[in-house]
């Protein structure tokens, strides 16, 4: 049923053409490395999962806490930042038309600023002269080469949001009045609050350097905590952007379904944006030096973050009930049954949207004020973190690999790949559900995050953590064993599978649908106002932690 | 806006106003909020500063008792602490060189204890019992040591 | 007379297409998980005070 080629060209140049060549190979770089960093991350994990539970002692040269924190280092920063920016390079590309050959330098820059300061940061972390965790909190000090090397990867993020800018402000350039493809609204949206987001964990990185190296005698404590939890926190809102950016644009076409609404998509995208920051004080409940009037103002905005995210529930649910009754499915739920369960595709996604129940149910828990003494630095913030990241962000990522990883690497995907990435979801689904459950029930116990095997002399309290521990260790076990068919199944996509065009699946509006208005691309308008809640939220108590500093503290180095 | 959709957003956002409310009386008019210390100390001077300079168990009323405590990589000094069932008990600390945390597993008593500042926790133990106390902010290499006991008689 | 049964079916039918009590009976689910966890853990933190 082919058509002849001049028609496609006429209707759609980006089908006929497939991805820009030049382009892809960003992509395909950036996957490649985000999975071989998948697959010693996730290594990492089970040494820690299999020494928690007592069933395995670490070596002197390779303890409990630099495990842990390169195990935090490399999946939460580098795999997750390498993984995004080739896929979102290659949707970005897609939908504006292929990138400016400036805007590719950028990203190769950004690539090689970010694997130079991985180098840095992971040989500190072998030479235990970094077993700080991924959170580094002072006065905790670092070897100065630590810090640098985070800033490397940190300009790098930045030198490929840049790219992004600029590349967005040209295509508006070109096409005035017109509102921007979704996915392209997304990736704005995204490296914006990546930026800003960063922008604290900057400031107190530029002060740690100096003071590791002993150039300034003390620091301050709860500065640098706040400004490090102000990116903690947007961080893990940039990963849920990037993985609403597949469920709004691409899980719709995967099930032959449509968008619910284009506007409301860009509203949660404006929302997440300009909320998201002034959060970051739910990390910090307990702290002293706080009051608690700004702590409970910050609980208000977590609390007010979960919006959009409800919003989005709505909406995919729509999604799937309209697509469904149009394949036949009759009364409240039958539409639910209709949907393609056999297709990974779809399989990946749908899993990690239904995790983010339970995960985003637990955060509102841990945000709620005097709840979060119940759990804080328990083994239940580790079953939270595991789902919302693990699952819903994580499996949608790998979710997106069998149709991303074809179309940038001109393969297409085969039934045999589609069934071991369904299997590959069923791993990683029972393997989190074990490990993460169990987290989060001996969490509520007690049983306390970030320490290796210990039973604190035998008493009973900590005795009655360990079977939990076993079913953890256990859980941990099935997931290396779902990351090492995942990396499969990625490289043997991106160089074995036949080869062939796939669409990067864009999902189209209902018919008569209303359309998107001009105003949701007021990007500096939302900057502004990003700027201005920010402000609202942290100018007072920073003041206050500058103004009313105790003497600060020198580095101490206690392991 | 789809009617449905409208009710749902209503509804949601009725949901996470009334838990708002319900942490908010608690926190502001009952008093039940998170641990806020406000006072400050030298974090290098803590054996001279009173009353850190004599951390212990103190009776301060009728079945009402304050431990000054402090702590460090990778004790906590007092590290015997009896009290009888029923007693209110304050802890007032500081970290004498990282940041540490405060968990008495089993309760609500759970706080961050940062050098350079003081943070105090309220809690009636009203079952007696040997409670497992332990730091659960990491500190260093012997972080999974750092613990004691109170024995609430 | 016969326009008039040939419209009502097919209305029914479209109707029903666009439908989103499933959608709704779906996210008042969730809501009700999202209240039953964070009561759970409420108690518990009352049981503990």
């Amino acid at each position: 049923m082919a058509k002849p080629l001049k028609e496609i060209i006429k209707d759609d140049p980006k089908k006929a053409l497939g991805v820009n060549p030049e382009d892809a190979k960003i992509s395909k770089v950036y996957i490649s490395v985000a999975f071989i960093t998948l697959l010693i991350g996730g290594l990492l994990g089970l040494l820690q999962g299999l020494e928690r539970g007592g069933l395995l002692q670490l070596p002197s040269w390779l303890n409990y806490y630099q495990v842990l924190t390169a195990h935090g280092v490399l999946l939460i920063l580098i795999f997750t930042a390498t993984f995004s920016i080739g896929y979102l390079y290659a949707g970005f590309s897609h939908t504006i038309g292929g990138l400016l050959p400036k805007v590719r330098k950028m990203a190769w820059t950004g690539l090689g600023l970010m694997l130079f300061g991985t180098a840095l940061v992971v040989a500190t972390i072998v030479m235990n002269e970094a077993s700080v965790l991924y959170t580094f909190y002072p006065p905790m000090a670092a070897s100065p080469i630590f810090y640098i090397g985070l800033v490397f990867v940190v300009l790098g993020i930045w030198s490929c949001a840049f790219g992004v800018f600029i590349n967005y402000n040209h295509w508006r350039k070109n096409h005035k009045g017109e509102v921007t493809p979704l996915f392209a609204f997304f990736t704005m949206g995204i490296f914006i609050l990546w930026f800003f987001g960063s922008l604290g964990v900057t400031v107190e990185v530029f002060m740690l350097i100096p003071w590791s190296m002993g150039l300034t005698e003390t620091i301050n404590v709860m500065v640098s905590r706040t400004l490090f939890w102000s990116f903690g926190h947007t961080l893990v809102n940039v990963w849920y952007l990037i993985a609403t950016s597949a469920w709004y644009v691409a899980v719709p076409k995967l099930i032959d379904g449509k968008v619910f609404s284009d506007k409301l998509a860009r509203v949660v995208v404006i929302l997440l944006v300009i909320l998201n920051i002034p959060g970051g004080f739910h990390h910090q409940i307990i702290d002293p030096g706080i009051s608690e009037t700004v702590k409970f103002l910050h609980v208000f905005m977590s609390v007010a973050i979960a919006f959009p995210s409800l919003m989005t529930a709505f909406a995919m649910f729509a999604v799937f009930e309209r697509a469904g009754r149009k394949k036949g499915g009759k009364g409240l739920f039958g539409w639910f049954k209709k949907l393609p369960w056999g297709d990974v595709r779809f399989l990946a996604p749908m899993i990690a949207m239904i995790a983010f129940i339970p995960g985003g149910a637990g955060g509102l828990i841990n945000t709620s004020n005097q709840m979060n003494q119940v759990v804080h630095n328990t083994l239940w913030v580790v079953g939270h973190f595991h789902i919302t990241v693990g699952v819903t962000v994580v499996l949608t990522f790998f979710g997106i690999c069998y149709w991303l990883i074809p179309y940038i690497s001109k393969r297409k995907l085969t039934p045999q790949m589609n069934r071991l990435g369904i299997i590959q979801t069923i791993v990683w689904t029972v393997g989190m559900l074990l490990m993460s459950g169990s987290q989060h029930l001996v969490g509520l116990l007690g049983d306390p995050r970030r320490t290796s095997y210990t039973t604190y002399g035998e008493h009973e309290t900590a005795l009655s953590w360990i079977p939990y521990e076993y079913v953890m260790a256990f859980g941990a076990t099935l997931l290396l064993v779902g990351v090492i068919i995942q990396v499969y199944a990625v490289f043997n996509m991106m160089f074995f599978a036949p080869k062939g065009e796939t669409e990067f699946p864009v999902g189209e509006e209902e018919a008569g649908a209303e359309k998107t208005p001009f105003w949701t691309e007021r990007w500096s308008l939302w900057i502004i106002l990003l700027l201005m809640v920010v402000a609202m939220a942290y100018v007072v108590p920073i003041v206050d932690f500058v103004v009313n500093a105790p003497p600060g503290s020198p580095p101490i180095k206690t392991w | 806006m789809h009617r449905l959709e409208e009710i749902w957003l209503s509804v949601s956002a009725g949901v996470l106003v009334l838990f708002m409310v319900i942490v908010g009386y608690q926190a502001f008019a009952l008093g039940m909020g998170p641990p806020s210390h406000q006072e400050t100390i030298d974090p290098q001077k803590v054996d001279e500063t009173e009353p850190f300079d004599e951390p212990g168990v103190y009776e301060t009323g009728e079945n009402e008792y304050e431990v000054v405590m402090t702590l460090q990589a990778f004790s906590f000094t007092p590290n015997e602490i009896e009290v009888p069932a029923g007693a209110e008990v304050t802890f007032t600390m500081t970290s004498k060189d990282v940041t540490h945390g405060f968990q008495v597993a089993g309760t609500n008593i759970n706080a961050m204890v940062m050098p350079g500042h003081i943070q105090k926790i309220t809690h009636t133990f009203k079952e007696p019992g040997n409670y497992l106390v332990l730091c659960n902010e990491y500190c260093g290499t012997g972080h999974q040591l750092m613990s004691t006991e109170i024995m609430v008689k | 007379m016969e326009d008039v049964k040939k419209n009502v079916p097919e209305q029914e039918h479209n109707e029903d297409e666009k439908s989103l009590k499933g959608t709704f009976a779906s996210v008042m689910l969730l809501a009700g998980f999202l209240i039953a966890s964070w009561a759970g853990v409420f108690l518990l933190f009352m049981d503990r005070v």
